[in-house]
């Protein structure tokens, strides 16, 4: 099995007819984590939303190319087969549908009919990774989100994650909102997936999560586009001098800064 | 102008001949030819915004005939999948109107329940039924309630006495498969003081019977402190005209729970209603239905608040599809004196085609002053953002609205009580949305 490669190009995107991402370039490699940093409202989401493709998110120039196919020309859920994963900032609820029955759609959504998950290894699965993210097995027949604490749809985002094993992984700010016990079961999830198979994009506005999910490489996004990429080092920087600092030495004014 | 409508295709003499062939007592004959009198006069109900003038309410076979059975085995397998065969303990099963399978629990039995179909009912135990027949609805409501008291030709009457709890669910099926056959069932369910029962009845019918009606009415009553929980599935065929009328009266500190899946594929009107009369009483109502193929429906909730301190919940949901159009009236009503009364309802109608129609109507009637009362209502489609999600698992579009759709509809298959029956409802909402 090759190494799969993410390979974004130049990619701009409006909402709404405004433009917020503007020429954004990443590679990431199967086997590597990268972080992408960056004050408020310079598009580090609408990145992401617009690789999995949120129709409200208009690419208007650009390629993302997942192993050589281009993700921008596929519909949302074929792009998801194909093997990105986007862990949601603000997960929808959908009342009347359980946990297990929405991860099993979408596992044989996946598998293809005529090869679907036998019930006993889906079971099976479920409940290991549930409890590595220290998930009560109630959560398993609850509906989807609803009435779940922000915490506790990061976890179930992350669940998810794992129970799909994507090639790629983007986390949006899976952090925010989570506190140090949720923060390390998160980190716990993604750092068991680990491996030549699975690479990963972190959204983060702080250093913190990066203490536990060590990043090969850190990137920061201003304005549309990234602007400094380092090693984990540029994390810590970053955490003690703020962005000011950053934006006054790149010469970045503040004025073109845009809704996420 | 009512006289317009199509008559009647039966007169006194038929009656009277169908109520002795029956061997009924003479009360009941007399009730039958009063139906018969006043189904001339009354004109039909007015629901608002369907026009029911030319449904075929009144032309169908009366006097269908079902094949008794035994033993459970024998019953046809749908039926015996719905009813879970090894574990129906109290179960009655109706055939074309005709009573052909019943059983109740020994214990139960001996505790004085009394379950059983409404002609033997009104033979063995016609004081009781006498007291509650036609007394929660009117005979003269309009014109399908007094044919439905002329034309009665099956039923179910349940009876707990006073603090009897019944652990167990009680299930009544009706499946109709006679051409052109109409069921006019009356259902009758009497928790006394101090009782709980859950009750499920389910109707359903062949594509054989093609053209047909059913006109049903089913009365409850729910005594002081006692609980009642009705369950009910309606699936009729695309041919079958539905009048459906589920009426209760709830005494002081009673509760009555409601989840119906109003699932026919034929025209229907519906009419629910609660009468919360003793201080304390309590209702809670949810409903679901589905509207597909050119089918025309319109379901009246109604709830209303005497006794003080009374708490109602009315949670209406509806998907339509195709071309169908469906009317959803929700009604509150607050009396004067039904002080501290709280009463809230939600209606929610998912669109899934330009072509459907769906007006979800609430109302509130409020003759008190110190009473908390709410209403939400919505028409809406698909939320985008809930596709969005579940496709960025790798779901396909049809899939995931389908998941969404059921998911919608869960809530009332969520509470019924038996296996069989919570599966044909995901059944039936699987295939009518699929």
């Amino acid at each position: 099995m090759t190494v799969p490669e993410l390979k974004i190009k130049d990619l701009h995107v409006s909402v709404e007819g405004k433009s917020i991402v503007r020429g954004f370039d990443l590679e990431i490699k199967g086997g590597e984590i990268h972080a992408l940093m960056g004050p408020n409202g310079t598009g580090k989401s609408t990145v992401a939303s617009a690789i999995m493709g949120h129709p409200k998110y208009e690419v208007t120039q650009g390629t993302v190319l997942l192993d050589r196919e281009n993700l921008l020309d596929m519909a949302v859920d074929e792009r998801a087969r194909a093997g990105i994963f986007l862990a949601m900032q603000y997960p929808s609820e959908v009342s009347g549908v359980t946990n297990a029955d929405f991860l099993r759609t979408a596992i044989n959504g996946r598998r293809g009919e005529g090869n679907e998950i036998p019930l006993m290894k889906f079971i099976k699965t479920l409940d290991k990774k549930m409890q590595m993210l220290e998930m009560d097995q109630a959560f398993a027949e609850r509906y989807v989100n609803e009435g779940f604490s922000g915490g506790e749809k990061k976890r179930n985002e992350i669940l998810q994650l794992m129970m799909l094993e994507p090639k790629f992984a983007i986390l949006d700010e899976i952090d925010s909102g989570l506190d140090i016990d949720a923060l390390k079961w998160v980190a716990k999830g993604v750092n068991s997936m680990r491996s030549e198979n699975f690479g990963c994009l972190i959204i983060t506005h702080y250093q913190r999560l990066l203490n536990y999910i060590k990043p090969d490489k850190v990137h920061v996004m201003m304005n549309g586009r990234i602007v400094k990429t380092g090693g984990p080092e540029l994390a810590l920087r970053l955490e003690e001098e703020g962005y000011d600092g950053m934006k006054a030495e790149l010469g970045i004014k503040d004025d073109e800064t845009v809704e996420a | 102008m009512s006289t317009q409508l199509q008559s009647l295709p039966l007169g006194t003499e038929d009656i009277i001949r169908f109520s002795a062939d029956r061997n009924e007592p003479e009360w009941f004959t007399d009730i039958r030819l009063r139906g018969l009198e006043l189904a001339e006069e009354l004109p039909l109900p007015r629901p608002e915004k369907t026009r029911i003038d030319d449904w075929n309410f009144t032309n169908f076979n009366y006097k269908p005939e079902g094949n008794p059975v035994s033993l459970i085995h024998d019953l046809p397998a749908h039926i015996r999948r719905l009813i879970g065969e090894e574990k129906a303990e109290n179960v009655l099963v109706h055939h074309n109107g005709q009573a052909v399978y019943s059983s109740l629990a020994k214990d139960l039995k001996d505790k004085g329940v009394i379950f059983t179909d409404l002609a033997t009912a009104i033979k063995e135990h016609g004081d009781l039924v006498r007291q509650y027949y036609l007394k929660t609805t009117t005979i003269d409501k309009h014109r399908l309630t007094a044919l439905h008291a002329a034309l009665v030709n099956g039923g179910s009457f349940l009876y707990i006495p006073k603090n009897v709890v019944v652990e167990n669910p009680v299930q009544a099926v009706y499946f109709q498969d006679a051409p052109s056959s109409g069921l006019v069932a009356h259902t009758i369910v009497v928790a006394e003081t101090g009782s709980a029962v859950t009750y499920v009845e389910n109707y359903l019918s062949d594509e054989s019977v093609g053209d047909g009606a059913a006109n049903l009415v089913s009365e409850v009553t729910v005594g002081e402190n006692a609980r009642v929980s009705f369950g009910a599935v309606d699936h009729f065929s695309a041919g079958v005209v539905t009048y459906v009328s589920r009426q209760a009266n709830v005494k002081k500190d009673g509760s009555l729970q409601w989840a119906l899946g109003q699932i026919n594929d034929g025209n229907t009107v519906s009419e629910n209603a609660t009468n919360l009369e003793g201080d304390g009483a309590s209702a809670d109502t949810k409903v679901v239905s589905i509207g597909s193929g050119t089918q025309k429906q319109n379901f009246d909730n109604y709830i209303r608040h005497v006794g003080r301190a009374t708490v109602s919940r009315l949670f209406v949901r509806g998907v339509q599809k195709d071309e169908s159009n469906s009317i959803f009236n929700a009604r509150t009503k607050i009396e004067r004196g039904a002080s501290r009364a709280d009463g809230e309802q939600t209606q929610r109608v998912l669109m899934l085609s330009e072509k459907a129609r769906g007006d979800a109507n609430p109302i509130l009637l409020i003759d008190e002053y110190d009473v908390i009362a709410g209403h939400a209502a919505s028409v809406g489609r698909v939320d985008p953002e809930q596709l969005y999600y579940l496709m960025s698992r790798g779901i396909k579009k049809e899939t995931a609205e389908k998941l969404i759709v059921e998911g919608f509809l869960e809530p009332v298959v969520d509470l019924l009580p038996i296996e069989g029956v919570k599966r044909q409802l995901a059944e039936l909402i699987e295939r009518k949305v699929g």
